[in-house]
């Protein structure tokens, strides 16, 4: 079986400093990955590289049998590629319904495989503001939502480009107990649904439970990759958690 | 419950209704009466007024189209209003048979490929940085026209006129006033059918968010391309007639600030959410200003679109139009 996203020797710089060195990360299609790290590891830094809106210098990106190297961020998610912001950045001036028709006219649409118009393209928005529960604010602003509801409308509007593969890039960073529970409820459901999903996420219950395959990177490099408990208690990833 | 909301959203959308062709039809009865009316008033003074309004509906909405839609502000409006103006000047030396439409429309593809070019050099800047750059193409462009001996150079060029406007009869600044109604159509259908469109969307999506725009699959240069390119057309175009209106163009008058500051002020005053807006914003400030020229003085003009301007920006930030849609949404 092919990998869903293949990434090979990437490397990343700003300036002197060197944020992601000789990173290879597999997934196949269907997993569930989860990534950790310490603040400051590259996380982000990789999934910018991944998903077009950084240029990596080195190394190689394919998603779905294919380089996307030099192609921009837009591109990429038309390919299937999606991803949620760390910090919701939701259009401000759009309601929610709105938020969700920018990747159905931009992303699937583009696509051309099966295109929505009018009326089809509304019910779909309020489908999948149904889906994360958020049907009866489709034509409310992103500034009347709760923080929790906020990320659920980052991950419907990512969910909206109908992905093959979704970036949740800390969706539940200062989430209570009980919405963490809901916004993991939700990934596992999208995962079922037949999207691959990798999981950035600093909430180790979370990760836990989620991740079939725990990827680590500390200070720009990946230390270890594989079964969730096993790298867990792996002491090079100890170490850069706690310390000598 | 699914249903129901989409039920909603479409009665909403039914009040909205009107296709972009009736819009059209409904702008050109529009314009069609208010060349009725300013005839009937029978002043030549009146045509001249109704016109410098009607140019600000252009320059206007052309300036939203970029400016409001997407949120870049433009200050170099007068670079591809004089543009316009000149491209028409070279044409009345050159080919003076040339019909005046034939001339807006050569001078908003000058324009607009202009546009193009500023866009395509500097909208990989952002905010105030983009604003600063056209701010520059504006000096640029003065330069060149005052140093370019066929248009006159800094001393100016004469473009005299016909007496009697062709088609209708009459004086020739009621022709003048007609393509300019007919520029209005033209931009106004052009701004609400980008509104309605998947465009419009995009534009949105950019002006709120530009890297979350370009994680839902939105191309954010190629929109800012037709943004400025569409932009920078109108501009143009609504430029083009100036000098049989003027009668003498020199770089001083084509490059006036005035251009600039109103085609900002009145989307702003009007609200910038929609093709209304613009209109609102022309009228009451572009008609305010006329008013105040005969009564006042001419020079007052620039105080208050200034008073105006500060006056809404901080009572009112989404303009006229803001205040009576505030919860549209």
């Amino acid at each position: 079986m092919t990998a869903l996203l293949h990434v090979e020797g990437l490397g990343k710089r700003f300036g002197g400093f060197t944020a992601l060195q000789e990173v290879d990360l597999e997934v196949q299609p269907g997993e569930r990955l989860g990534l950790i790290g310490p603040n400051g590891s590259g996380k982000s830094t990789l999934v910018n590289c991944i998903c077009g809106t950084l240029h990596n210098e080195q190394g190689s990106v394919r998603f779905d049998g294919a380089p996307v190297n030099g192609l921009t961020a837009h591109q990429r998610t038309r390919l299937g590629l999606a991803r949620s912001f760390q910090l919701p950045r939701p259009f401000g001036s759009l309601t929610l319904a709105e938020n969700l028709r920018i990747p159905i006219l931009y992303a699937v649409n583009a696509r051309g495989r099966h295109s929505l118009s009018g009326p089809a393209i509304l019910t779909r928005c309020v489908e999948l503001l149904g889906q994360v529960g958020l049907g009866d604010k489709a034509h409310r602003l992103p500034r009347d939502l709760t923080q929790i509801e906020m990320r659920k409308l980052e991950l419907a509007r990512a969910m909206a480009a109908e992905p093959k593969l979704l970036i949740a890039d800390e969706a539940m960073a200062g989430l209570s107990h009980a919405e963490v529970d809901e916004i993991l409820a939700l990934l596992i459901r999208l995962n079922g649904q037949g999207v691959t999903v990798i999981m950035i996420e600093h909430i180790m219950r979370a990760v836990m439970a989620f991740s079939q395959r725990l990827a680590v990177l500390v200070a720009g490099r990946k230390i270890a990759d594989g079964d969730p408990k096993e790298v867990v208690r792996d002491p090079e990833v100890v170490r850069a958690y706690l310390g000598e | 419950m699914v249903s129901s909301v989409v039920k909603a959203e479409e009665e909403r959308e039914g009040l909205r209704g009107l296709s972009n062709l009736a819009f059209i039809g409904a702008l050109i009865l529009a314009a069609v009466a208010i060349f009725g009316i300013t005839r009937w008033i029978g002043q030549s003074f009146a045509f001249f007024a109704a016109y410098v309004v009607a140019q600000y509906i252009v320059l206007g909405t052309a300036w939203n189209i970029l400016g409001g839609y997407t949120g870049y502000v433009n200050f170099g409006i007068a670079a591809f209003f004089a543009l316009g103006a000149y491209s028409s000047v070279v044409m009345h030396k050159l080919t003076p048979w040339m019909p005046l439409p034939v001339m807006v429309l050569v001078g908003g593809v000058m324009a607009g490929l202009v546009g193009l070019g500023m866009g395509y050099l500097t909208l990989r800047l952002r905010g105030v940085f983009f604003s600063i750059a056209t701010l520059a193409l504006a000096v640029v462009v003065q330069t060149l026209f005052t140093n370019w001996d066929f248009v006159g150079g800094a001393r100016g060029a004469y473009v005299v006129p016909p007496r009697f406007a062709p088609l209708i009869g009459g004086a020739y600044v009621e022709y003048l006033f007609i393509v300019m109604l007919g520029l209005c159509v033209a931009a106004l259908g052009t701004a609400r059918a980008i509104e309605r469109s998947a465009l419009g969307y995009g534009f949105a999506a950019i002006r709120d968010d530009e890297a979350a725009a370009e994680a839902s699959g939105v191309p954010t240069l190629r929109l800012k391309l037709i943004a400025t390119m569409l932009s920078g057309a109108f501009m143009g175009m609504a430029g083009a007639p100036l000098p049989y209106y003027v009668s003498y163009l020199d770089p001083a008058s084509g490059f006036n600030l005035n251009y600039a500051v109103n085609a900002i002020a009145m989307p702003l005053i009007g609200g910038t959410s929609s093709w209304l807006g613009p209109v609102v914003g022309a009228v009451l400030v572009g008609g305010l200003q006329q008013y105040v020229s005969v009564t006042i003085s001419s020079a007052v003009n620039v105080l208050i679109t200034g008073l105006l301007l500060v006056g809404f920006v901080v009572l009112a930030p989404q303009g006229i139009v803001g205040l009576f849609q505030r919860r549209r949404r």
